[in-house]
């Protein structure tokens, strides 16, 4: 359509709209990418899974890509897994007596990064039926120190915190210390004294340095049953994860990132248009009939302009935890009688004394097609803008309520991680990327359809045109 | 004569006002007893000043007002006060031409569109049939080359063409009558004449009869066979238009034929009356005769006593009016 063509050159004068055109085509590209690449309930499933199913990435991990800006190299996780054979691991079961058999697992790894992991575990999963096989774990530093980390008897699905041994902090301490010939007195933690070069720099947490080099942890133990397999896998969490970091439950943020914005753009959209369409519809309704339909409409708008919107919606999700898409439902509902019916119904009743409404009774059109094809569309293209411009109002909200602790709790939205990070610390724990990366997300969310909708109105309104 | 096609009788239209919020009620009598009768294939023209009552009596008898009091028979039938649905033929069989062409299209529909509304209406499912009707009505109103318009928006279009539209679309349902209210007059004076000449040409290709409702004596020279002076909600004279224009009877019409911007020279100095004064108020109307606060002929004691009725004053041609009576 030609008018389309001419509204879109129109818009493009504004820099503004530019921008807000451009980041809304990202967001809907991102969106489109998120549903194909994670559908839906993938993505639910994936972010209410828990820890259990995130075990293999670290908590609280920073983007990647910090490592481009930072000198200081961050660690990225290392998995070694016996069932995922690859060089550096190992695996032999070697049968010494009748029953018996011995294991030996070997894990090598290369760590080159400037800070120490975040932690070090070990799973274990084994298929005995009675006995319970027995294992030493010895770990070998680049400078060829080698220490027993811990004898274990392991059950057949079963892990070894290995950064959470205190008894094994309190060893480590005391060997390190005496051959420094000074006592190391911070409360310092495993993942440092494994990793942590031994000399004088380890006295104190901000000298101390890694010990770069090739690292070994192997595993040597008995069986005491035949056909046994056991497997292993070490797993030495980085500091920074994929390409917007972890949560505290060692979520990948990248997943509520995308999925927020589908969600947000839907949520914003429908919200801002489906209240925008009832609203004109009831608004057209009460201005055509007038009467006793007119009398009604007008009460119960009257009714729900002076019930407050957010504290209702406050109390009512307090009681009720809302699936996102409720909310959706909830919003427009207590919306719909808004005050906005009001300047519709103005409007309609100066339009429906238009000669063309006229015509059309006089060809015998129905009220509601009068309604539907004659007031309405004369309305749309004028509330356009301020449909555009309460997009970012909606999407606001719903990240407001979840901030609030009151959206979904279930569903990866913006909100919900600025919910998270709020109350684990974030901010206080210096981990900023957890709050800054949804909130950048929302104030372009917000921010584009901002300024698209000021540029829209400045075409469609021009009296409002800038001095 | 054959029974008529429209027969208005005492046709009344007040609209209720308040004035202030507890103000008294009052009505404005807009249509106050207006008698009137249109045969098939017959044109007719209603003349009067600015707010006497036209373009209200043109949508009361087509029902776009609910009828205060009076009858309008149409083909026979009662329509005065059927619903909605009953009326449904009625829409059909009328079509309504109005004053501002812009006004009258919906800015926002195609000229296809606009055209298809009706026939949509009226339950014409065939897209094809749809289109050749639309087609058809386009060339009647000498919209062509139609490829060029069918596509347009209304303000795309000059005045005279929209006006063509408004045509087009009250006749595409092939109706028995359209009213016309001043079809003309926000009209270029250029092409007036055009859009008069292409109704009364489509009166008679298309078997309609017309209401021309207008303020202008002069245009319906062209059009009208008959012609009913209204003056403050009533028809204070009605004739055949030769006769109304040779012979006018009432001083009201007089004054009016005096207001002719006429072409030919030797009729300019005819005739010497001028209405004065102020359109009466239709609230409270003037008692007696309701032209007597501005009439030349003003005889006290008569005329502001009682109102006059409507005499045939010869054949055909009727005045309301106490030097008659
Ligand atoms: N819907 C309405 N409600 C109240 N009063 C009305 C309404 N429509 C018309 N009137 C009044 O009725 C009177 C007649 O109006 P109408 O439009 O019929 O006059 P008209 O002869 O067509 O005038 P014009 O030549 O200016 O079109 C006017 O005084 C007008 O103010
Ligand atoms: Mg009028």
């Amino acid at each position: 359509m030609s008018t389309f063509k001419q509204t879109l050159r129109q818009l493009l004068i504004y820099k503004s709209a530019l921008i807000g055109l451009i980041i809304i085509i990202i967001l809907v590209g991102i969106s489109i990418y998120a549903i194909l690449a994670i559908p839906y309930d993938e993505a639910t499933k994936l972010w209410r899974a828990g820890e259990k199913y995130w075990l293999e990435s670290p908590r609280n991990a920073l983007p990647s890509w910090i490592n481009i800006f930072s000198s200081k190299k961050m660690p990225e996780t290392i998995v070694l897994d016996t069932k995922k054979p690859k060089p550096g691991v190992s695996k032999a079961i070697i049968p010494v007596a009748e029953k018996f058999s011995n294991i030996k697992v070997e894990f090598s790894f290369n760590y080159e990064y400037d800070d120490f992991p975040s932690e070090i575990n070990i799973f274990f999963e084994s298929n005995h039926t009675a006995s319970v096989p027995k294992l030493t774990v010895y770990w070998v530093k680049p400078d060829g120190e080698e220490i027993i980390l811990a004898n274990l008897l392991i059950s057949k699905d079963d892990r070894y915190y290995i950064s959470n041994d205190e008894k094994l902090a309190r060893e480590l301490k005391n060997i390190i210390s005496k051959k420094i010939n000074k006592t190391i007195d911070y409360e310092a933690p495993i993942t440092l004294l494994l990793f942590a070069q031994e000399d004088a720099g380890i006295l104190s947490p901000d000298t101390v340095k890694v010990m770069k080099g090739n690292y070994k942890l192997w595993i040597d133990g008995i069986i005491f049953e035949t056909n046994v397999n056991l497997d292993a896998k070490l797993v030495v969490y980085g500091k920074v994860y994929g390409w917007a970091g972890t949560d505290h439950l060692r979520r990948d943020l990248g997943i509520a990132l995308l999925w927020g914005a589908p969600i947000a753009l839907s949520f914003g959209v429908t919200a801002s248009v489906s209240i925008a369409l009832i609203q004109m519809f009831i608004g057209a309704v009460s201005a055509w009939f007038r009467g006793i339909t007119d009398n009604i409409v007008q009460r119960i708008t009257e009714i729900f302009m002076v019930i407050p919107f957010l504290p209702i919606l406050i109390m009512i999700s307090t009681f009720y935890k809302f699936n996102i898409w409720v909310l959706l439902v909830v919003v427009i509902a207590l919306t719909i009688f808004g005050g906005g019916v009001k300047n519709y119904r103005a409007m309609f009743l100066q339009i429906k004394e238009f000669p063309y409404v006229e015509a059309s009774r006089a060809y015998g059109a129905s009220n509601l097609r009068i309604v539907l094809y004659y007031l309405i569309p004369k309305v749309l293209p004028t509330i356009i803008p301020s449909m555009v411009l309460s997009v970012a109002d909606f999407v606001f909200l719903e990240a407001a309520l979840a901030i609030l602790g009151l959206g979904d709790p279930l569903t990866p939205t913006w909100g919900k991680i600025i919910d998270d990070a709020y109350s684990n610390g974030a901010l206080y724990k210096g981990l900023y990327y957890w709050v800054l990366e949804p909130s950048v997300m929302l104030a372009a969310a917000s921010l584009s359809f901002a300024m698209l909708g000021f540029a829209l109105d400045k075409i469609f309104n021009p009296k409002l045109k800038e001095i | 004569m054959s029974s008529p096609l429209l027969h208005v009788e005492n046709l009344k239209e007040y609209f209720e006002i308040r004035r202030g919020l507890f103000g008294k009620r009052g009505y404005v009598k807009a249509v106050d007893g207006v008698s009137l009768t249109l045969a098939g294939r017959e044109a007719i023209s209603i003349v009067g000043e600015s707010g006497c009552g036209k373009t209200t009596l043109g949508k009361t008898i087509l029902r776009l007002y609910e009828p205060t009091d009076g009858k309008i028979i149409f083909r026979g039938k009662d329509i005065t006060h059927l619903g909605w649905k009953e009326l449904k033929w009625y829409r059909r069989e009328t079509g309504l031409v109005q004053q501002d062409p812009f006004g009258a299209l919906p800015p926002f529909m195609t000229v296809k569109r606009i055209l298809e509304e009706p026939l949509i209406i009226h339950g014409i499912k065939d897209r094809k049939e749809r289109e050749e009707r639309i087609y058809k009505a386009l060339e009647g109103v000498k919209l062509t080359p139609i490829e060029d318009f069918i596509n347009k928006y209304p303000h795309m279009l000059s005045g005279g063409q929209q006006q063509r539209l408004v045509i087009a679309r009250s006749i595409i349902l092939e109706p028995k009558m359209i009213v016309a209210d001043e079809p003309v007059s926000m009209l270029d004076a250029s092409v007036r004449i055009e859009i008069l000449k292409l109704l009364q040409d489509l009166q008679t290709r298309y078997d309609l009869s017309v209401m021309y409702i207008t303020h202008d004596l002069s245009t319906t020279r062209y059009f009208s066979e008959r012609i009913y002076i209204m003056y403050a909600a009533h028809i204070v004279e009605s004739a055949e238009t030769k006769e109304l224009l040779v012979n006018p009877l009432h001083p009201y019409t007089r004054a009016l034929l005096n207001v002719i911007p006429d072409p030919d020279p030797s009729n300019r100095f005819l005739i010497k009356e001028v209405p004065t004064g102020e359109p009466p108020n239709l609230i409270n109307p003037p008692t007696g005769c309701r032209f007597n606060p501005r009439c030349p002929n003003f005889m006290k004691g008569i005329c502001d006593a009682k109102e006059p009725s409507l005499i045939e004053a010869s054949k055909g041609h009727y005045v309301k009016c106490w030097l008659y009576g």
